[in-house]
């Protein structure tokens, strides 16, 4: 059992908490994940690691609420404790110096992206930030992020703060060279992002959050197609080359339990 | 004469009852059907059956103490050697081993030593209650990762030796494969449950939601004081057949089809969180036990047809024949000869179609194999909606990663000391499907069981001479 120590509401739909587990938090690396389980006949799913506290063997999650599962971990309470916390796992993100970077995070992914930042910085990148939300109200870390950007740059869906949508970034790259792009968030936007990047030849890493059971390359639920062969993103992952994913295929699989998670979720909201 | 009849039949629940449920599909023996059988028992003098046992289980004398009505002490002999003989009533191959060389067989059925197995077994958990076991002395402290068959029995064995054991798990539950794989109508997942609580009653520690390799490395293990490391992570990468089509929605590797169903009992969906989609017609290809299994549990969630896709014909059909036999019994249409060669989808992403060429077999190579080649303009599609992909796994990559000085073969599995199970790193084992690729629970017990033994004298050793 992994016990709950801090909580925030974050936004309407998504919390923050640090999670007790001290054998995670002394491996965690940027870009890994833990792979969840709340309850006896709960399901396991993967949430990205947003920060670890060694000394204190804390994990810190960010996720939103969207589903039965993730629904039920926003309802625990600190002091409350999570049934199964493993991690972590996939691969860490390569950290090196590429001088100026460019990173590109959206939603509830924010939390991953400063993880990832703290890592670059420390290595001595310059970092443009781009945090992209669906509007002002879902804005998420925009302080820290801020704060250890040299560049920060705000994108909502509908303009209601900062440039609306992410076609400004079109304009960037014109002006700007950037030796490294990193992007993590919406698959739809590490497309764009990927698409956008492509003609400067800007080599450009995205973390994937595919469908996922088991995490530790069992299940193969998880794969997508990078550069034509098929890859899981838990074991060979989850950081990929952005150019050579095969964006319209995983979007596609990623919505194959959509029904599934409605029936669970309706069933759930009506005995709540 | 006594030895001319047959085995006694296991009675088994009905076909049209049984394909709408999860529930064990063999019954078990009650004890009449017991006492029947084990009386069939010669007793020889040199008995061949053990011969057929990779964990040299005493077989003579437990089916002697059923025969004395010692129900208990039969358990208790299996256990002498074996942690787990409730899962390998039910899930060995015995035609292949233990009954294989009863004399019995050479005129007629040799005796049901797999069925007794699970008898005794069973009658010791419907009555007996689990004492823990304390050991005398502790020597060494062993590391063992993956709790499979071949990790529990290590971890029994060396316990009984008075080793301090801890086995490191990823997931969330223990039992590997026992738990994750094998259908609950073919090994309910109570019963490996309670070998797992018979192996902690030994001492055993057992540390969940633990990968090793990332949450520690094998070097960090050793590090952390532990003698010696026993691998047994287990066949987890599943393979693909690298057709045109294969990522659509649809179409699962065998194992996520196994592990949604058995593990996370997506067939209890909504009431278990974790759902499966079984659509009408479901094509599984292969023809091992794993695509068996696919088979029943997707005709259990509700498909209507069911196909097995096969390359081969039935002869060279990897499955025990008993789960074959059960599968067709079910309704499962077995496609032979027959290789998918693209999966077709409608305009959303979803499988419609697979398309298949007929195959015939070639002449026997040097190796005596036959080969499966195409018929050319063959080619014809079976209307699915589902797939499941069951022709093999590789090694989980995990471990083999993360630690320095392991040798790794081409196919991923770790070499060792095959009269050892030692890896190239001293103080370091292997065995199970990381070692000998996807096989069978007993070849991987008996792996556990030969690592064991290496492990207690590479232990002691270590100690005379000062550690």
């Amino acid at each position: 059992m992994y016990g709950i120590v801090r909580k925030e509401k974050l936004t309407s739909n998504i919390k923050l908490f640090d999670v007790t587990a001290p054998a995670v938090a002394a491996k965690s690396r940027p870009g890994q994940f833990v792979i969840l389980r709340i309850h006896e006949r709960g399901e396991r799913f993967p949430i990205t690691i947003a920060d670890a506290n060694p000394k204190k063997g804390t994990v810190t999650i960010i996720f939103a609420e969207v589903g039965k599962s993730s629904t039920q971990l926003g309802k625990l309470e600190i002091g409350d404790s999570i049934l199964n916390f493993s991690g972590p796992l996939g691969n860490a993100t390569k950290i090196q110096e590429y001088g100026d970077i460019l990173c590109v995070g959206g939603g509830v992914m924010a939390g991953a992206l400063l993880y990832q930042e703290k890592a670059l910085k420390k290595a001595g990148n310059r970092i443009t930030t781009i945090l992209g939300a669906r509007s002002k109200d879902h804005i998420i870390l925009e302080k820290e992020l801020r704060k250890i950007s040299d560049e920060f740059h705000i994108a909502t869906d509908d303009g209601s703060e900062g440039h609306e949508g992410i076609a400004f970034l079109a304009e960037m790259l014109k002006e700007k060279k950037f030796s490294h792009a990193i992007t993590i968030g919406p698959t739809s936007m590490q497309m764009i992002v990927s698409e956008m990047t492509r003609p400067y030849k800007i080599p450009t890493t995205v973390n994937l959050f595919p469908i996922m059971v088991d995490g530790t390359g069992m299940c193969g639920a998880c794969r997508v197609t990078v550069g034509g062969e098929t890859r899981f993103a838990c074991v060979n992952g989850p950081d990929f080359d952005g150019h050579q994913v095969n964006y319209d295929e995983l979007i596609s699989r990623m919505r194959f339990y959509n029904p599934n998670e409605k029936i669970a979720m309706v069933l759930f909201d009506g005995g709540d | 004469m006594a030895h001319r009849k047959p085995q006694a039949e296991m009675p088994k629940q009905a076909v049209e009852q049984r394909i709408h449920n999860f529930d064990e599909v063999a019954l078990g023996y009650i004890e009449e059907l017991a006492l029947m059988e084990a009386g069939r028992c010669l007793n020889c003098p040199k008995p061949q059956c053990k011969k057929g046992c990779p964990v040299e289980v005493p077989i003579p004398e437990f089916i002697q103490l059923i025969k004395d009505h010692k129900f208990l002490e039969a358990a208790k002999k299996l256990k002498e050697k074996n942690a787990l003989p409730a899962v390998c009533g039910r899930v060995c191959p015995q035609e292949e081993q233990c009954q294989k060389f009863c004399v019995l067989g050479v005129r007629g059925d040799p005796v049901g030593i797999g069925r007794l197995e699970r008898y005794a077994s069973d009658w010791e958990r419907l009555n007996a209650k689990l004492e823990s076991q304390t050991t005398l002395q502790i020597s060494g402290k062993v590391a063992v990762v993956g709790s499979g068959p071949a990790g529990l029995t290590v971890a029994a064995d060396l316990a009984k030796m008075g080793h301090k054991v801890t086995i490191f798990e990823s997931l969330h539950t223990a039992g590997g494969v026992l738990m994750y794989g094998i259908p609950q109508f073919r090994l309910p997942k109570e019963i490996v449950q309670m070998e797992v609580e018979y192996v902690k009653s030994l001492g055993v520690e057992l540390r969940l939601d633990s990968t090793v390799g990332l949450l520690s490395t094998i070097q960090e293990l050793m590090n952390d004081g532990y003698d010696a490391v026993f691998i047994g992570s287990g066949a987890g990468l599943p393979n693909f057949l690298h057709v045109p089509g294969e990522n659509l929605k649809g179409i699962y590797s065998a194992n996520e089809f196994l592990i949604r169903t058995n593990l996370m009992k997506a067939y209890k969906f909504p009431e278990y969180d974790t759902p499966i989609r079984v659509g009408k017609n479901v094509g599984v290809v292969g023809a091992g036990n794993v695509a068996m299994d696919s088979a029943r549990c997707a005709l259990r969630l509700g498909a209507e047809r069911v196909h097995i896709i096969y390359r081969r014909s039935r002869e060279e059909m990897p499955a025990r024949a008993e789960e074959a036999e059960n599968a067709e019994e079910e309704g499962i249409e077995f496609n032979l000869l027959t290789n998918p060669v693209r999966f077709i989808g409608n305009e959303r992403g979803f499988l419609e179609k697979v398309e298949c060429v007929k195959q015939r077999l070639s002449e026997p190579d040097q190796s005596g194999r036959r080969r499966p080649e195409p018929i050319e303009g063959s080619n014809y599609t079976i209307d699915i909606d589902t797939a499941v992909i069951a022709i093999g796994q590789s090694p989980n990559p995990i471990i083999q990663q993360t630690t320095a000085g392991l040798q790794i073969t081409r196919h991923g599995t770790i070499v060792v000391n095959e009269d050892t199970m030692q890896t190239a790193i001293p103080g370091v084992y292997a065995g199970g499907d990381v070692v000998s690729g996807a096989a069978t629970v007993i070849s991987a017990m008996g792996a556990g069981k030969k690592a064991a033994k290496a492990i207690h004298e590479y232990i002691i050793t270590k100690a005379l001479n000062g550690g």
